[in-house]
């Protein structure tokens, strides 16, 4: 193996990409090349190293100094001076308050651990870092009952939304007889503000990998599909090409590790309905059907895509398997609080100093992650909302500032977790502008299937754009209570169903903001 | 056997099959759950959530139509929350629906309308969302009126489940989703056979036929017009439930006089034509076996039958039957025969048919048919139009004297009446052929095995022909589309062997065809079946070779059966169509 005396890692995810990193790296390299470094300096293209909105950044090693916002102009002074001479550039230099927020609670990371670390489109590095161990354990020396009975004891629980416990999942599919199963992940990232898969995918592929080989081990599936949303074209790219590299050692494919058990993984990518984030609905638009949900039961888990049993699970869900494996369940359930354990991965956006992603603990507060992880609050602002959970989650006042994120606390508060996107508003913040966006997106996204869901989107959008034009009456705030209550005993599936958190927080907590349109 | 569970429905128990639905074990406890998008013969959709029920034994509300029951569950059927629940979805629906009741088609059979009432719906007490949106005319037989439509999703199953034409599907989402042609063309436009099954399972009258009743009417008040009028066997079926009498009975002499009464000049009856087409066709099957001419022999009496052959298996054209429909045989003979008898203008005279169907409106404006040198039949009433107009006229049905046809194209055999039914006109050629094979009638004319509602019928049947000896005749009734569909793979990969099939478009036949009185179900179907059979089995004359006006025309006029100027007027030729869009490709059989 060659040695560096220095290594650049640099991220390479979607937002980098679009702001040239790509034409960036090549111009770093002309400048190495052309100062003889190119022997002593190693280059590594990583996932995200958790840095968002500061441009195109990167962590030099040995010394861990953190540039950010560089830009191909700043090329020669870092290069000549940092490179050459040994000198920092300073005023590039991310300074240690603002250090990157996976950084945080190191040891907690678990389905992040490796991303901004390794290169993800290398599976050499991954098993480098003890990658694929968990899946040669599971398949060589574990029981598929008992892979489901440590996933069960780790207290694991979906992190697509709704929460349900991942080894109690699995337990339904594997006892099952059938031809062939199932395993499909749902990458279908769609709740607005959240976008943890995509860094995990893009950061760590192979990760979700061996945690799918297991999952299809545990169950019983020799097939698994990633249905992915067509905007992630670089974690498409990424899990093609970690695919095709398990596929050629032989980790995934026919008779692994000489155990007989044979797997197939494949890509199928969605449009990009939000609707088919939904697991049945997910599974007719797999089959190439319109993405519209179905009726359970029969739960996919016994009669899934084309009609087989069908394991669905969360990217992060899945991601978090191969730790569970490697370090046992009673690590796992050690990590969060009862119920709910293990760790999150947030999205931290709006109105703080630093939005972006990080991994935590469950049960950490609401004010913990926006102030230390997101930075705070951006400008001195004070605190006015958070929209907890994604488009379908709720309004938390600062009342609730330090209820702890996990799903049993959040209940209490008819609240959710979501997908883990925390949107934190300050003072200047309108709930009613927020409320008519979360109305308009469902409104938009709405399949159209059954009538509830479809007129009442509809409905709630006329109330809600009357509001906010000022013509709106206060009988309409009870309307638009109303009809989301109606919404979430008759819509067909959660899409529908998932109004009324957001509406009913909103007019409770925040119901000045709407009287105050009303004059 | 399937494990039996008990189930409480308020409170009362039942045992039900492991799989029955919620509502199905409410049907057994004899408890009623609304429900609007369901239907019983279709596999529910789950679309318009009116069936919520809720539980004692847990927090919830589910749908009665799509969840199946589970052993211990305590429903509840009725409550205060779910009772403003279901008043709630249908001021929902109806802020999206187009509320023109007294002009609607389906105005007083429309289960949104009823449901509305029952429930003392007020529907301003949502603002209206409903986006309008132009009505599709383009089709000969059907009307589109998405403004109607409350996507309950029935149309869809229909059109492409129960008959795999998939000229309606959906497009566009969520509130933009409407239920409409593919590339949201008109219904012409699509591969629609225009069987009309749409038609009568729209609860809301989204879906109707194309109206001819008023140029009818026209017709019959214009005094310079002879107008005359044929039924199809599927009408004296239906009607009698429409109006308060007896279902199981049919009602022939009542509907003459109802025709007479409005002011047609010649009352006829499609029967007599069924029967000239078994004379046709029977003599078409006989020759074709006689001398190795190309088998199956496929019926030809259902025009959306053969829309859908010219669609998707335009390869069975020369399969098919090159006899015209017993409506078109009819009409060119009206224009022919009977206007050479009476001694009338032929441009003068209007021809009205009676038809359970509303593809005999694409049929009638087919360009070919046009073999008396001018449109052969020119209006078409559905089962629904002609109730209307009895209603229109005042005529009180039930207290009718009973009137019979007029004659030269009036009479019929048990024969021809049975064409209503599937099976009918299988069971009437084969009632036939036997007697021209074999030289003498049929001991039993009743041939069970090829009645019922069975999708797909099959039987053999061994005929002891004077000329060659023993045959054995395999012959297959399908009714459905799908169950057509099923039969013309076999035919198509040879897996099965056949030498006559009969298919007709609609389930059931033609007493359950698109044009028959909304929301016919099954059990409706299936009951005037047996009318059918009933009023056969009481005629004095059962086998269509014996029917008096048939004789008499090819005595006076046709000639002999197949004969060259039967062949002019009675027999057709087909094209094959566009599985896109309907449109004719090309000319597949000629004419001879």
């Amino acid at each position: 193996m060659k040695y560096f005396r220095t290594h650049i890692l640099i991220s390479v995810d979607e937002s980098t990409i679009r702001a040239g990193v790509k034409n960036f790296i090549a111009s770093l390299r002309n400048h190495l090349d052309k100062y003889s470094l190119t022997d002593e300096i190693g280059i590594l293209e990583t996932g995200s190293i958790g840095f968002f909105g500061k441009g195109l950044c990167f962590v030099v090693y040995p010394e861990n100094i953190i540039y950010a916002n560089v830009t191909n102009e700043d090329l020669n002074e870092i290069v000549t001076e940092h490179f050459l001479k040994g000198r920092p550039v300073k005023r590039l230099i991310v300074e240690k308050p603002e250090r990157t927020q996976y950084d945080f609670n190191y040891k907690k990371r678990i389905v992040l651990e490796n991303s901004g670390i390794i290169n993800p489109e290398d599976i050499e590095e991954y098993i480098g870092v003890g990658g694929y161990e968990a899946w040669e354990k599971a398949l060589l020396e574990m029981k598929s009952d008992d892979i489901i009975e440590v996933v069960k004891e780790s207290g694991l629980r979906g992190r697509g939304g709704a929460g349900f416990p991942t080894g109690l999942k699995w337990s339904f599919t594997a006892p099952i007889k059938a031809k062939q199963k199932l395993v499909v992940i749902n990458a279908d990232e769609g709740e607005p503000g959240t976008f943890k898969d995509r860094l995990i995918m893009e950061g760590d592929p192979h990760k979700l990998i061996e945690g799918i080989a297991i999952a299809c081990y545990a169950v019983g599936a020799t097939k698994a599909y990633i249905y992915i949303r067509g905007e992630y074209k670089l974690c498409i790219e990424r899990l093609r090409k970690a695919i095709a590299q398990a596929n050629e050692y032989g980790i995934i494919g026919k008779d692994i590790f000489g155990s007989k058990f044979c797997l197939e993984i494949d890509i199928k990518v969605g449009a990009g309905a939000y609707v088919c984030g939904e697991e049945t609905a997910l599974i007719e638009s797999m089959e190439g059907n319109r993405g519209t949900p179905r009726s359970k039961p029969p739960f996919p888990g016994v009669k899934g895509a084309w009609q087989l049993p069908t394991v669905v699970n969360n990217v992060e869900t899945i991601a978090n398997i191969p730790s569970i494996i490697k370090n046992g369940a009673d690590w796992y359930s050690a990590i969060g609080p009862y119920k709910s354990t293990g760790t999150k991965v947030y999205t931290v956006l709006g109105d703080v100093k630093m939005p972006g992603l990080t991994e935590v603990e469950m049960g950490t507060t609401l004010r913990t992650i926006i102030n230390e992880y997101g930075g705070g609050m951006k400008d001195g602002k004070k605190f006015k909302a958070a929209l907890v959970g994604g488009a379908a989650g709720v309004f938390l006042s600062d009342e609730l500032i330090n209820v702890n994120m996990d799903y049993e606390s959040l209940k209490n508060y008819s609240a959710v977790l979501g997908s883990g996107a925390i949107l934190v508003m300050n003072d200047d913040a309108d709930i009613v502008d927020m409320l008519w966006s979360v109305i308009r997106f469902f409104r938009h996204e709405s399949c159209g299937k059954c009538s509830p869901c479809t007129n009442g989107n509809e409905l709630l959008f006329k109330l809600i754009n009357d509001i906010r034009n000022g013509k709106g009456k206060e009988e309409d705030l009870n309307k638009l209570i109303q009809v989301s209550e109606v919404m979430v005993d008759t819509c067909f599936c959660a899409l529908g169903q998932s109004l009324l958190m957001p509406i009913k927080s909103a007019i409770d907590n925040f119901k000045d903001d709407f009287l105050k349109r009303m004059n | 056997m399937t494990k039996l569970i008990k189930v409480s429905i308020d409170g009362l128990e039942v045992e039900v099959p492991d799989g029955t639905t919620i509502l199905d074990a409410a049907k057994k406890a004899k408890k009623y759950i609304p429900t609007l998008c369901y239907h019983p013969d279709l596999k529910p959709t789950a679309n318009c959530g009116l069936c919520v029920v809720e539980f004692e034994n847990m927090d919830a509300t589910k749908r009665a139509c799509s969840t199946p029951a589970w052993e211990g569950m305590k429903v509840i059927t009725n409550s205060n929350k779910l009772r403003k629940l279901r008043k709630s979805l249908l001021e929902l629906i109806l802020s999206n629906h187009d509320v023109a009741c007294p002009t609607c088609d389906q105005n007083n059979k429309c289960e949104l309308q009823d449901l509305a009432n029952l429930f003392n719906v007020d529907d301003s007490i949502f603002p209206k969302i409903l986006k309008k949106r132009p009505l599709d005319l383009d089709s000969f037989s059907i009307v589109r009126d998405s403004n109607k439509c409350i996507s309950c999703g029935r149309c869809l199953i229909v059109c492409q489940e129960i008959q795999t034409v998939y000229a309606l599907t959906e497009g566009g989402r969520g509130f933009d989703k409407v239920i409409t042609t593919s590339f949201d063309k008109g219904m012409y436009d699509s591969p629609c056979v225009n069987c009309g099954q749409c038609t009568v399972y729209c609860p809301v009258g989204a879906l109707r036929e194309k109206n001819h009743k008023d140029f009818v009417w026209e017709a019959l008040l214009d005094k310079s017009k002879y107008v005359v009028v044929q039924e199809a066997p599927a009408i004296r079926a239906t009607l009698g439930e429409e109006f308060g009498m007896n279902p199981e009975e049919v009602t022939v002499g009542k509907m003459y006089a109802a025709l007479h009464k409005l002011g047609f000049d010649r009352v006829f009856d499609t029967n007599f034509s069924a029967d000239l087409t078994i004379m046709e066709e029977g003599t078409e099957l006989i020759t074709r076996i006689a001398t190795g001419g190309t088998l199956p022999l496929i019926t030809s009496c259902c025009p959306g039958w053969v829309s859908f052959m010219e669609t998707y298996f335009p390869k069975r054209a020369e399969n098919t039957s090159t006899c015209k429909s017993p409506q078109q045989m009819f009409g060119t003979l009206v224009k022919t025969y009977f206007a050479e008898k009476e001694k009338i203008d032929p441009a003068n005279i209007v021809s009205v048919s009676i038809m359970p169907c509303t593809a005999k409106k694409f049929e009638l404006a087919r360009p070919e048919m046009k073999d008396s040198g001018y449109q052969d039949v020119d209006y078409v009433l559905t089962t629904r139009e002609f109730i209307k107009m009895i209603k229109e006229a005042g005529i009180d049905f039930a207290t009718l004297d009973e009137q019979k046809a007029d004659n030269l194209m009036g009479a019929y055999t048990g024969a021809g009446t049975i064409f209503g039914a599937t099976g009918g006109v299988m069971e009437a050629a084969i009632r036939t052929a036997y007697f021209v094979l074999v030289g003498k009638e049929l001991d039993d004319l009743d041939i069970k095995a090829v009645r019922g509602m069975t999708g797909i019928k099959e039987a053999t049947l061994t005929i002891p022909t004077k000329d060659f000896g023993e045959i054995k005749l395999n012959v297959v009734v399908a009714h459905g589309l799908s169950n057509a569909r099923q039969v013309m793979e076999w035919v198509e990969s040879g897996e099965k062997d056949y030498h006559f099939i009969e298919i007709m478009a609609c389930p059931g036949g033609c007493v359950g065809g698109g044009g028959q009185p909304y929301g016919s179900s099954i059990a409706d179907r299936a009951r005037r079946g047996i009318s059918l059979y009933k009023e056969d089995k009481d005629l004095p004359k059962r086998c269509s070779h014996q029917n008096p006006d048939v004789n008499k025309c090819y005595e006076d006029f046709l000639g002999k059966p197949n004969s060259e100027k039967a062949h002019k007027l009675l027999h057709t030729n087909y094209f094959e169509r566009s599985k896109l869009n309907g449109e004719i490709i090309r000319e597949i059989t000629h004419k001879h």
